[in-house]
């Protein structure tokens, strides 16, 4: 179990005065990864472009500590695989001394979508890296349109709720899983750290079992974004935990082939709870679309049960 | 010592990259460079190199897994055709404008579609402007040549630009010659060590691929343009000190036979021994007959060009693309840009030829210089022409 104090004396190595929204939740999963790594450590970070990109590497300025490189938008796992096969290389030939790791980070539609030829590659491939996806549910940075991560119902600038048309006709993609058929040695969905939760170190440990186990690893962390979510700041936390809760976003690792169920609500809730604060939602709620959310209620619970026979629940 | 050797020439350009001992091969199979990365991966399994070869799952992943191992210091290398060389198209621009001195074998083949394996310059053509330079190579001794030069002007302090080294699919790529190769120690010595002005594993941390706003941005493409221009200082450099070590002379291009040549051709690639053919014949007829072989498309050689075709009344430019600009294709473009204002009354022709491998015959080239001679008597001429199609 993590020491709170100790890790707070960590020195961010994201600096604040970085350009993400208030409220924004892809810069605190990358500080909680972050952390993970040991303080001699050095490390190289990637990101795809996107939001965290054009916000935290802006010329002439950095908010990244360590090495940091953008190279494209769908090809995050390919650029930092180059970098950690040069390292590899020139640790083979004594040209280095140091030790680094390699992180990449990207949204739900550089990972999910257009960099899922290239994560794929990289993770079968079996660099030592690990590479996180930030899920926020949209292509936020270029103004909330719909991905493959997309929740069914959700109203987005390219799935809008329209007259004839509800939002997202589609239920989101399980690249969790997908990554987890890649059956490298670590993969892991999370959330980010909320105080008072039995999984607030969730994200850090995971992030720490992802850096330092040897080999390819992939975390899948549902990151709040109260722009596409149109939600509150102040609450969106509230819904991270409502989307645990709900069974809509598990909480699970896959450590060399072998399912764990990370955490286990006492009680299932209703996925309304998850849908009910979100704008984006909102259109399910008339009487009309009523159907719609019993159809994304009937999609959690199959992918719950199946999950939960995968783990050994069941 | 070098030693005489009887290789294809995708085999010459795999034995300089097991000669150079990259850090990083990053590579992606296709017709008719495929050849490249397979003999190479066969050294990296020998044990004949120390290079980490990633075995990518696209062009694309190719390129930009070759732009991070770049930007962490290393030296990089990888090789592609066609269609590949287009699936790299985006991150070819990016490895230029982080002034990554990558080092790609092209091997020229026709861009689809409709798909086609052979060769023409439609690939290399389409990314003249991506800010790579390119060099060009006659057979498989220009090949391994240029690749070994490569090195040198791409990682050069004034450069610091990535760097293609394109040679013909299948008649240089395949056909086997016999070429000189440096020993591997005068190879090594030659490349030395790349010594990255900043590397994502240096010393400090730095950051690359920044987003460039309008306060930058034209700075930044200002100084890459500025690395490009001082490649043609550099490559020439490059060349004599590689003259020294092989006795193989390089420049900018290559003149044939141009001393007081009255009708000219300026051509690349492989189709440049063909025509050497006809000129050689055509002077034994007495024919004032010369030809330019340009080796340096990027940059481009234009005060060079002009300076040489000073005393010939006509030139053939001759285009292995056609660029579908209904003006002219792109050497022929970038000849008559050079002699503009330069050449008055200067015959200048384009023919495009051979595309997705048609073949040239020592024929086609004859009645080019034909061409010439019969536009030079009669002042009329076509400035656009197909050689060798049905029509």
């Amino acid at each position: 179990m993590p020491n709170l104090k100790e890790l707070s004396k960590k020195p961010a190595r994201l600096t604040g005065g970085h350009r993400m929204c208030a409220g924004c939740g892809a810069p605190m999963v990358v500080n909680w990864v972050l952390k993970a790594l040991k303080e001699e450590d050095k490390a190289v970070t990637c990101s795809a472009t996107g939001c965290l990109e054009v916000s935290t590497c802006l010329y002439p300025y950095t908010a990244w500590k360590d090495s940091f490189i953008h190279s494209a938008f769908e090809n995050a796992a390919a650029t930092i695989s180059g970098v950690e096969a040069c390292y590899v290389a020139m640790k083979r030939n004594g040209k280095i001394d140091d030790t680094y790791k390699f992180i990449a980070f990207g949204g739900d539609g550089g990972t999910y979508d257009i960099g899922l030829q290239s994560l794929s590659g990289a993770m079968e491939r079996g660099h030592d890296m690990v590479y996180v996806c930030y899920d926020n549910g949209a292509y936020m940075n270029t103004g909330i349109q719909r991905s493959s991560a997309t929740p069914k119902g959700a109203d987005t600038t390219t799935s809008p709720a329209g007259k004839v048309i509800p939002g997202k006709t589609q239920t989101r993609k399980d690249l969790t899983e997908i990554i987890a058929a890649h059956n490298i040695p670590y993969v892991a969905q999370t959330v980010p750290a909320i105080p008072g939760t039995k999984y607030m170190f969730d994200l850090y440990n995971k992030a720490e079992k992802a850096i330092y186990t040897k080999g390819a690893a992939f975390l899948n962390v549902l990151t709040p974004c109260p722009r596409g979510w149109r939600c509150d700041t102040s609450t969106e936390l509230d819904l991270i935990k409502a989307a645990v809760d709900t069974c809509f976003w598990p909480i699970y690792e896959v450590e060399n082939g072998v399912y764990k169920l990370n955490y286990k609500p006492a009680e299932k809730k209703p996925i309304t709870e998850w849908l009910k604060p979100q704008g984006r939602f909102r259109h399910l709620f008339k009487p009309e679309n009523e159907h719609l959310i019993a159809e994304i209620q009937a999609e959690v619970d199959r992918r719950w049960e199946a999950l939960l026979h995968l783990c050994g629940e069941k | 010592m070098a030693k005489r050797v009887s290789l294809s020439g995708n085999e010459a350009v795999a034995y300089a990259m097991r000669q150079i001992n990259p850090d990083v091969v990053a590579a992606f199979p296709i017709t008719p460079s495929t050849e490249v990365p397979q003999y190479f991966s066969q050294f990296v399994a020998n044990g004949q190199v120390t290079s980490e070869f990633v075995a990518v799952e696209s062009e694309h992943s190719a390129m930009s897994a070759c732009i991070g191992a770049s930007a962490a210091g290393g030296r990089v290398m990888t090789a592609t055709s066609s269609c590949g060389l287009a699936l790299m198209w985006e991150m070819l621009y990016i490895a230029a404008s982080s002034r990554l001195p990558v080092v790609l074998a092209v091997v020229n083949r026709a861009l689809s579609g409709p798909i086609n394996i052979h060769n023409d310059h439609s690939d290399s053509m389409g990314a003249r402007d991506s800010g790579w330079i390119q060099i060009y190579g006659e057979n498989a001794q220009e090949a391994y040549d240029n690749f070994i030069q490569a090195i040198r002007i791409g990682e050069h302090p004034d450069v610091q630009l990535p760097v293609m080294v394109c040679y013909d699919g299948f008649i240089t790529s395949h056909a086997v010659e016999n070429l000189e190769m440096c020993e591997d120690a005068e190879v090594k010595a030659f490349v030395g060590e790349r010594v990255a002005p900043y590397s994502l594993l240096g010393e400090n941390p730095v950051a690359m691929g920044p987003l460039d706003l309008p306060p930058h941005y034209f700075e930044h493409k200002r100084q890459q343009a500025e690395a490009m221009r001082n490649a043609k200082k550099v490559i020439l450099e490059v060349a004599a000190e590689f003259e020294k070590l092989t006795g193989r002379k390089y420049g900018l291009f290559e003149e044939y036979k141009m001393e007081d040549a009255e009708a000219a051709m300026v051509i690349i690639n492989s189709t440049a021994g063909t025509a050497k053919k006809v000129v050689d014949k055509m002077r034994a007829e007495g024919k004032k007959v010369g030809l330019i072989k340009i080796r340096s498309f990027r940059p481009f050689p234009a005060e060079e060009l002009v300076a040489a075709l000073k005393n010939v009344k006509a030139v053939a430019v001759m285009d292995k693309v056609d660029g579908f600009t209904g003006v002219a294709a792109p050497l022929h473009n970038e000849v008559r840009s050079a002699l503009y204002g330069a050449a008055e009354g200067k015959i200048v022709p384009g023919y495009i030829y051979g595309l997705g491998g048609r073949d040239v015959t020592v024929n086609d080239i004859e009645s080019v210089y034909n061409d010439l001679f019969k536009a030079i008597e009669t002042g009329k001429y076509e400035v656009y022409n197909y050689l060798g199609v049905r029509e």
